[in-house]
């Protein structure tokens, strides 16, 4: 294409006039490698908008990201604590359980011995009550 | 909508959302996972999408507003700023090095546009829409489109050439 215009296409580019196939020219023109020393800074310009549209996102796209949903955790953080509060309450009443048995069971081991003590003294007084009965006979 | 006709409406633009997306948040790890998180959203709307004329038009708006939202977030307050390396092939070193410099440079100065701009420039002279799909995108009419374009083409230039002649900006 001829230098003049280029320039005019440059002109009508900066005031954003120019069309898309018009601007494709001008790209171009100007990655050609051949460009006139007057426009050499729109060489970079040009340069750059093709570099930039050659960069590619290179990481995959998942629909269904790994990323943990935190909601779940606290979620499952309540239903943890509620379990455990659960469990806790019931070993708590066990254990309350097992001890009044054991006081129940020492209580009542105390009452037998003593009441084996009192039959034990009822069966020196039945001794008592046979030799008393021997020596004065019972009136018939 | 099934999982392939989606795949098959959605997949041809995920560069240009990846793009868009690292116009905007500058790191490509950013952009990586702002294209991720929204097209798990478009497929949460599938049912929805069959209703947009134009998909590729909804998901670029999508991605402005849902980049916007990440800035604005706390959690993007500590963007890292990462500048790609660009290869180029078939030059001589020195050359290479001089290129390359005023290639990056010009991504620098796209970088220090106002958003709008910078929205503009990729969309139009990356990304290659016209004037009424870019209106579209982002909510302008197609004559406030090119004033921006136009503004944002000239900043530019003069910039360029600015660096050319005094070797800096």
């Amino acid at each position: 294409m001829e230098l003049s215009k280029i320039e005019s296409l440059l002109e009508k580019y900066l005031n954003a006039e120019t069309s898309l196939q018009e601007e494709a020219s001008l790209k171009s023109y100007f990655l050609s490698g051949d460009v006139a020393p007057h426009l050499q800074e729109y060489q970079a310009m040009f340069s750059y908008f093709k570099l930039n549209k050659s960069e590619i996102l290179e990481t995959p796209i998942q629909l269904n990201p790994k990323k943990m949903n935190w909601k779940w955790l606290s979620v499952a953080a309540s239903v943890v604590l509620l379990v455990s509060v659960y469990m806790g309450n019931g070993f708590l009443e066990e254990r309350k359980a097992r001890q009044q048995y054991a006081q129940i069971t020492s209580a009542l081991h105390l009452l037998s011995s003593n009441l084996n003590k009192g039959n034990k003294a009822m069966a020196n007084l039945y001794v008592y009550e046979d030799t008393v009965n021997k020596i004065f006979k019972p009136s018939k | 909508m099934n999982q392939s006709d989606f795949l098959k409406s959605v997949l041809p633009f995920k560069d240009k959302v990846f793009r868009l997306s690292k116009r905007l948040l500058v790191s490509t790890e950013e952009a990586q996972d702002a294209t991720q998180e929204l097209y798990f959203k478009l497929w949460k709307n599938r049912e929805k999408l069959a209703e947009y004329k134009n998909v590729e038009a909804f998901a670029m708006t999508m991605t402005k507003n849902y980049c916007f939202d990440r800035l604005k977030s706390k959690q993007a307050s500590n963007l890292t700023l990462v500048h790609s390396n660009y290869k180029e092939k078939d030059t001589a070193l020195e050359k290479k090095l001089e290129y390359q410099d005023s290639v990056s440079q010009v991504h620098r100065l796209i970088e220090s546009l106002p958003e709008q701009q910078k929205l503009v420039i990729q969309l139009r002279d990356i990304e290659d829409y016209d004037f009424e799909e870019i209106g579209k995108m982002l909510d302008l009419k197609p004559t406030a489109v090119r004033v921006t374009l136009s503004r944002a083409r000239k900043t530019i230039r003069e910039k360029l050439i600015k660096q050319h002649n005094y070797g800096i900006i």
